[in-house]
């Protein structure tokens, strides 16, 4: 029987899901862990429309006219900034979350197509050195793995304050996933549920990152970019403070950004979208008179070719995609449906990246699982995913009337809602209306 | 004949630079005057002799170097150290070692809050007291303390091992008093003799981790 077509009625403030939430927290009495991001709708780009040109601006011809989409990061201090062919990048995730055959391919698809990966909460392995062009090192809180060598090894760095999943809140990566490779590489027991740090452990507040910032220029003689990567919240102010304290480029992760393993609590009641951070951060750079002088990248959430045109019209230089990029290699693909179903899941909803046993071999541990990943396959299909997205955006651009992705501008945008006109500064479709800024 | 620089004169992106290249292996600092960020990045087996007061992070990523402070030392010294030996020969301030490797760290004098936090393997001897959340999630390595240590000590730690002489305010989450044997009796009079102090090891009581906190457990809801 459909329950609906005998008039009965489900509660939409107790939704299944919520139901099945409290069932599952009075039977285990532990919070629910999950990976990925927030799930709930939240106001995105998808609630913006870019305005082709017609009379008043002409379009570029898709075949004969450029649209360039190269991007240089880190041109404020660095001896040697990044030279990326697209502003798409791979977003940090750590080896042990992931396998390292993932970490691998992420390493193989974005150097084909030119651009840039991270590493994540867990140090640098061979394969992801070896096989990325241009390779990002995060410097995080907990400093698994961090050592100089290492450093010096990395095409940058980046100053990890938050992430969009859970600002405020350190890693998780539970016993399953520790394996002796793990533990070996983060100084940790083998099997043990693992909490990263959530605070720096030598310094608190910006005008101690200026000297964190400081030394590792130092320590790297002046050659690397230094990003400094926060989780959307008072994005406004964290943005022009990481600028004070020296970052050639700031990155903002919204509250759809990727996770390995969070508390549910945390990734979906914690932080703002990406939509309404991504307009604060660039006012921030402008009011400093920095925009674009200090490059902004902006991740979480985004899935395409128009999420990065629309992310770039409002001001970032780049954008990175975490959940995207493992969709591209292989994550939660239909082929491997049955598998998620014998987990309590299925293909399109699976999220429990902390559990170690994803049958697509991409966020596990396990050696057979891992196996199943093949890195190079994976990395072209990646690749394919990246082309996919420049190619698209250029569309977009083209149509804008724009030689360069990074011509974009907000006036090439108008809101669907008022909510999104409100957060993204662009007027209501229509009309010439930004919700705050007068009738 | 150690080769001069003096800091009155010379910025410390100079000196870094040169330690980065080194063409000797003796070094003499003058006028640090609190600078950040002196003598980080070394690479090499150097003797680096700093004559006075630093600021946050000196030989911050230390490798084979040895590195004294003749003075006291800012936040941050020796922090992720991978080997060589840093010693301070006055006061360091806040997160001393923080998530070193390895080496050897030696503070004549006291240690401020976090001393040892996040250590990952390091030793660190500290010949005054240290303040609270010394050895927070202390990973690897063996903490000194021949004075005594504040509140909050070995808070959340997992593998780390901590000797204090003297009085402790009190132990951080899954932080225990453990029996003292032989073989740590042994450890720790290398320490202390690596560290050229001349304490008794017998005066000294072991903590460790109570290994409560390794999993997730519904019963460890208020130590989260």
């Amino acid at each position: 029987m459909e329950p609906a077509s005998h008039g009965l009625r489900e509660s939409a403030t107790f939704d299944r899901a919520t139901i099945h939430a409290i069932q599952r927290a009075a039977e285990t009495g532990v919070y629910d862990i999950r990976g990925w991001g927030a799930k709930r709708k939240l106001p995105h780009f998808d609630d913006l429309l870019l305005l082709g040109a017609s009379m008043s601006r002409y379009p570029l011809e898709g075949y004969r006219e450029r649209c360039d989409t190269d991007v240089v990061l880190g041109t404020r201090h660095a001896r040697h900034p990044l030279r990326l062919a697209t502003p798409v990048t791979i977003a940090g995730m750590s080896f042990g979350a992931l396998s390292a055959q993932a970490k691998e391919a992420l390493g193989r698809g974005a150097s084909e197509v030119g651009t840039s990966t991270t590493t994540g909460d867990g140090g640098m392995t061979p394969e992801e050195r070896g096989h990325s062009k241009h390779l990002v090192y995060q410097y995080l809180p907990s400093r698994y793995g961090m050592n100089p060598d290492d450093l010096r090894k990395a095409d940058a760095i980046e100053v990890v304050l938050g992430q969009g999943a859970k600002p405020g809140g350190g890693g998780m990566l539970l016993g399953q996933k520790i394996t002796e490779r793990v533990a070996g590489m983060r100084t940790l027991p083998v099997g043990i549920d693992q909490r990263s740090a959530c605070r720096h452990p030598d310094w608190t507040g910006p005008d101690d990152l200026a000297i964190k910032i400081l030394e590792l220029r130092e320590i790297t003689d002046w050659e690397k970019p230094v990003y400094v990567k926060v989780g959307a919240t008072r994005t406004y102010y964290d943005v022009k403070l990481a600028v004070h304290a020296g970052a050639d480029v700031v990155v903002v992760d919204g509250m759809q950004g990727g996770t390995a393993a969070t508390q549910d609590v945390f990734i979906e009641h914690v932080g703002i979208p990406t939509l309404a951070a991504l307009p604060q951060a660039v006012r921030a750079l402008q009011e400093l008179g920095v925009h674009r002088e200090v490059q902004l990248i902006v991740s979480g959430g985004i899935r395409g070719g128009a999420d990065m045109a629309k992310a770039l019209a409002l001001g970032a230089d780049a954008v990175a995609i975490g959940t995207a990029a493992l969709i591209a290699l292989g994550d939660n693909h239909p082929r491997y449906d049955a598998e998620y179903r014998r987990l309590g899941s299925a293909a399109g909803y699976f999220d429990d990246y902390q559990d170690g046993r994803d049958p697509a071999g991409i966020s596990t541990q396990d050696a057979e699982l891992a196996a199943r990943l093949d890195p190079v396959d994976a990395g072209r299909r990646l690749a394919n995913f990246l082309r996919v997205m420049t190619m698209e955006a250029q569309t977009l651009a083209r149509a804008c009337g724009k030689a360069h992705l990074l011509h974009l501008e907000p006036e090439d945008l108008v809101a669907l809602t008022i909510e999104s006109a409100a957060m993204a500064r662009v007027p209501l479709a229509g009309t010439n209306w930004i919700p705050g800024e007068g009738l | 004949m150690a080769t001069l620089i003096d800091l009155a004169t010379t910025p410390v992106r100079e000196l870094n630079q040169a330690l980065h290249a080194p063409e000797a292996t003796a070094w003499r600092v003058l006028n640090p005057r609190g600078a950040h960020a002196v003598a980080c990045g070394i690479r090499e087996d150097l003797a680096v002799d700093i004559e006075g007061h630093v600021g946050y992070y000196c030989a911050g990523m230390n490798q084979r170097a040895t590195v004294t402070v003749h003075g006291n030392a800012g936040t941050g010294v020796a922090e992720n150290m991978m080997s060589g030996t840093v010693r301070v020969r006055g006061n360091a301030s806040q997160s001393a070692g923080a998530t070193a490797h390895g080496g050897l760290l030696v503070i004549d004098g006291d240690a401020s809050a976090r001393c040892g936090i996040s250590m990952k393997g390091v030793d660190i001897v500290v010949g005054g007291n240290v303040g609270h959340m010394s050895a927070f999630m202390g990973q690897a390595g063996r903490l000194v303390v021949c004075g005594d240590a504040g509140d909050a000590l070995g808070d959340s730690l997992y593998e780390a091992r901590l000797y204090v002489r003297g009085t402790v305010k009190s132990l951080g989450a899954d932080c225990v008093e453990k029996e003292m044997r032989p073989e740590h009796l042994a450890e720790l009079a290398e320490l202390l003799k690596a560290a050229e102090r001349d304490e008794d090891p017998a005066g000294f009581r072991r903590y460790g981790s109570a290994r409560k906190l390794y999993h997730f457990k519904v019963d460890n809801t208020t130590a989260y």
